[in-house]
């Protein structure tokens, strides 16, 4: 092999591992993203049932409710709008009424939101930054949310913390 | 006064590291050698006052004196001595001072010990080494400082968040750091050698040392990390493409890449404008990892404080480092001297197709990374990017890097024969697909897919044992021949091959835990029995405990199989008042590589308590995988090839050896 050919092997490999790589990643792309939404940009959007989207807010106070085998139902609210959520499992350790939390999942066609994955990354004076940007946003957030000393918020940690 | 002594002696050390990056690099431009050698001393000095500067925080942390802010922002009297140490660097101030200390002793080791480097070369190493140095000196000092008092000092401290409560805080952070600023070490070499304008093999030959330390602790702390992750957080999950963990991931990928191509450059005189690139891209994610984990761009656990001013610092930091060194490299690069090309087949050509995979991947972990920060500042909409994404992206480049694997040090260099080494290569693929077979012919009809993904990991398993065995004589000669050959391969070799069979043997561990992983959630009353993979599971009762800074319940599991008694597993879950969370703790029985896995919920009105049980198989392969890398990467680091300056090994032995 002359010099030019052998530069061209080595130029022409590199080109179609970044062709392979980038059709990878423009396919990835399209299926398995996963947006956020709030409730309220749910019932603007009207998001199709199935559709996977990560769904943030404040737990309704008093919507909680246990059912049989782990089953549980709560609302996630976020002053504009509620959306039921329907999940099967175990809470994080700090899921509690009236916290924030972020759920994953899709609704169903009664309009509940299945829920498979929730996270409440937060302690006592922690909000998830999702969360917050979104009520941010809307308006609706308060100042005792925010405003706590820095290093009140080093995050009560629950489970799913480091997804 | 220890609070203000440490913060002098940082104060001092930034003023050496301004010294160190000026006045050596002037003496090399005078040719003076006095000035040069200012880098030496300053290097040790300042390892001495960054030394006593941490000393000065861990002591503070150990007397538990609350009118220091960092003490009382994350410490507690009652809290176990372990965690009084480890809680130094479990939050921002402390972390970042651990990152200097670490930069500063690998500093002081290359001070120390490169006294064979030609002096202008040395004193421009150091002297870039001081240059990051004050960087996040200034960080520290400006919108970080761990020593800063309370004007009424608290009786209490507010206690560390729980779940850094954990034996891994000590040794997951101090690893992760000494692999991250370990690459410091290549980046400051490359810019030397950019500075310099010239460069050679031998300059690889001292680099890779240094490289392949910072790889061996990288390895060791992601795998740590991910094994604390599974263990502590109560999923059972062990790597969740979470930014912050991409972001140890991508140096990890590039520094991978360039220990392989600081070998064609060693060894071939080739490749060195992009090992130079390399050396920068990997010190620049490893800086972008630092900014990602520690700007608060990115909440998480890792995310200890979220002020905006220390994220547009280490930005600055971040643009001031890649910008300039890319600039430079920019400028400089076609002044240095091509090296020869090789034919594509050839031992040269594998070790190109590692790096372009390495590197594809990793730039795909970057984009996977960034892509949802930036719509989120540019087009104003949230999205994550998960595990998905990467399955369908990472996954097949890693595959194909795999499948390539095993021929590469078999190739020969200049010149390689593929056909003679998919002949000797032949026994282990067979061992594959025989594999393959009898997988898919136990599963019936599962996917396809496990059983081809674990059939390539035997492949790569297989490839290096048949290939070490080939040299040896195994069973083709006396054993004794083959004990003697085998202590006369050099160490590299038999590095490569375990850290290469590292990653079959992590790659089968993932693939069983995904594939077969067991799941059993219930709520339980005591003496109900849950029964996972061929265990029995009987809840005995719950008790109350109290821990030193805490209370925990726990639940004490009898488990048997097939009516024989195994052990008692006691998970149990911790409330920490002072902060006023819980934690999960988990309990892990072994079986083999297999796991048990039980955590706990919530206690439900009637008593009973919700469970959640795993049966991971072969789960603790992902981490012996790592732990036999990292081995490899030592048997290399002790070859004595790669010290530099070390005699050369007398010929009579050298023609023992087989050509590698």
């Amino acid at each position: 092999m002359t010099r030019k050919q052998r530069r061209m092997t080595i130029i022409g490999g590199s080109l179609a591992v970044l062709a392979l790589a980038a059709a990878l990643v423009l396919n990835a792309l399209r299926d398995s993203i996963v947006f956020f939404s709030t409730p309220t940009m749910v019932a603007e959007k009207h998001v199709a049932p199935g559709k996977r989207f990560r769904l943030g807010g404040l737990v309704q106070p008093g919507s909680l409710q246990r059912g049989d085998n782990l089953a549980v139902t709560f609302e996630v609210a976020d002053g504009g709008a509620k959306l039921p959520v329907a999940y099967k499992g175990i809470l994080p350790d700090l899921f509690r009424e009236g916290q924030g939390v972020v759920a994953e999942g899709a609704l169903d066609a009664s309009g509940v939101f299945k829920a498979d994955t929730v996270l409440a990354k937060h302690d006592e004076t922690y909000m998830p930054k999702d969360v917050a940007d979104a009520l941010k946003k809307q308006g609706h957030w308060k100042d005792d949310y925010a405003g706590k000393p820095a290093a009140a918020t080093a995050q009560g940690n629950s489970q799913g913390a480091v997804r | 006064m220890i609070a203000e002594a440490g913060h002098y002696a940082l104060v001092l050390a930034l003023a050496l590291a301004l010294i160190q990056s000026f006045v050596p690099v002037m003496g090399a431009r005078l040719r003076d050698p006095a000035l040069m050698n200012v880098a030496r001393s300053t290097a040790l000095a300042q390892l001495l006052f960054v030394g006593a500067s941490f000393v000065a925080l861990v002591t503070l942390h150990v007397n538990s004196d609350f009118s220091v802010a960092n003490v009382y922002e994350n410490s507690h009297s009652m809290k176990p001595l372990i965690y009084k140490i480890t809680g130094v660097w479990g939050n921002h101030e402390g972390s970042m001072l651990l990152w200097v200390s670490i930069l500063a002793l690998f500093g002081g080791l290359v001070a120390a010990f490169g006294n064979n480097l030609p002096l202008s070369l040395h004193a421009h190493v150091l002297a870039v080494q001081a240059w990051i140095a004050s960087a996040f000196y200034l960080f520290i000092l400006i919108t970080s400082n761990p020593f800063l008092r309370i004007a009424n000092p608290p009786i209490e401290g507010r206690d560390l968040n729980p779940v850094l409560q954990d034996i891994g805080l000590a040794v997951h952070p101090p690893m992760l750091y000494l692999g991250y600023v370990g690459f410091s070490i290549s980046f400051s070499f490359a810019i030397a050698a950019l500075l310099e304008g010239r460069i050679d093999a031998a300059w690889a030959r001292w680099v890779r040392p240094w490289t392949l330390m910072a790889w061996i602790f990288l390895t060791l702390g992601i795998a740590m990390g991910s094994y604390w992750a599974y263990y502590e957080l109560g999923w059972g999950g062990w790597w969740f493409w979470d930014p912050v963990e991409n972001a140890s991931l991508m140096p990890w990928l590039a520094g991978t890449a360039l220990l392989h191509s600081a070998l064609v450059m060693e060894k071939r005189n080739a490749l060195k404008v992009w090992t130079i690139l390399l050396s920068i891209l990997t010190f620049s994610l490893s800086l972008l990892g630092t900014f990602l984990v520690r700007s608060g761009v990115i909440t998480s656990v890792h995310a200890f404080a979220n002020d905006p001013t220390r994220g547009v610092f280490i930005l600055l930091i971040l643009c001031l480092f890649i910008g300039g060194s890319l600039s430079l490299f920019a400028g400089r690069a076609t002044s240095l001297k091509q090296g020869g090309l090789f034919a594509p087949i050839s031992r040269e050509g594998a070790l190109v197709l590692n790096n372009l995979l390495l590197t594809v991947a990793c730039a795909v972990v970057l984009f996977g990374t960034l892509y949802p920060l930036a719509m989120e500042v540019l087009a104003d909409f949230k999205m994550s990017v998960g595990a998905p994404f990467y399955n369908l992206t990472f996954v097949p480049l890693f595959a194909l890097l795999l499948l390539a694997v095993p021929f590469g040090p078999m190739l020969a260099w200049k010149r390689g024969d593929l056909l003679g080494v998919t002949q000797r290569l032949l026994a282990a693929g067979v061992a594959g697909l025989v594999v393959v077979a009898i997988i898919w012919a136990w599963t019936r009809g599962g996917s396809a897919l496990a059983p081809l993904a674990i059939g390539l990991g035997v492949f790569v398993i297989a490839g290096p044992v048949t290939d070490m065995a080939e040299r040896t004589g195994l069973f083709r000669l006396p054993f004794a021949t083959t004990l003697h050959r085998a202590r006369g391969l050099p160490r590299s070799a038999w590095g490569t091959a375990f850290a290469h069979a590292g990653l079959g043997v992590a790659l089968i561990g993932i693939v069983c835990e995904t594939t077969w992983n067991s799941e059993y959630i219930a709520t339980m009353k005591p003496n109900d029995v849950a029964e996972v993979a061929g265990y029995e599971l009987k809840l005995d009762g719950l008790l109350e405990r109290q821990g030193p800074n805490y209370r925990e319940m726990v639940a004490q599991f009898n488990v048997s199989s097939g009516g024989e008694a195994l052990s008692l597993m006691t998970p149990s879950k911790r409330s920490f008042t002072t902060r006023g969370s819980s934690t999960t703790e988990a309990a892990l029985l072994t079986r083999g590589a297999s796991q048990l896995y039980i955590s706990l919920g919530d206690v439900t009105t009637e008593g009973a308590i919700a469970v959640r049980i795993y049966h991971k198989p072969f789960v603790l392969l992902i981490w012996w995988g790592p732990v036999l890398m990292a081995f490899g990467g030592m048997l290399s680091l002790s070859d004595r090839r790669l010290r530099v300056g070390a005699p050369k090994p007398a010929r009579a032995k050298q023609r023992l050896q087989p050509a590698e």
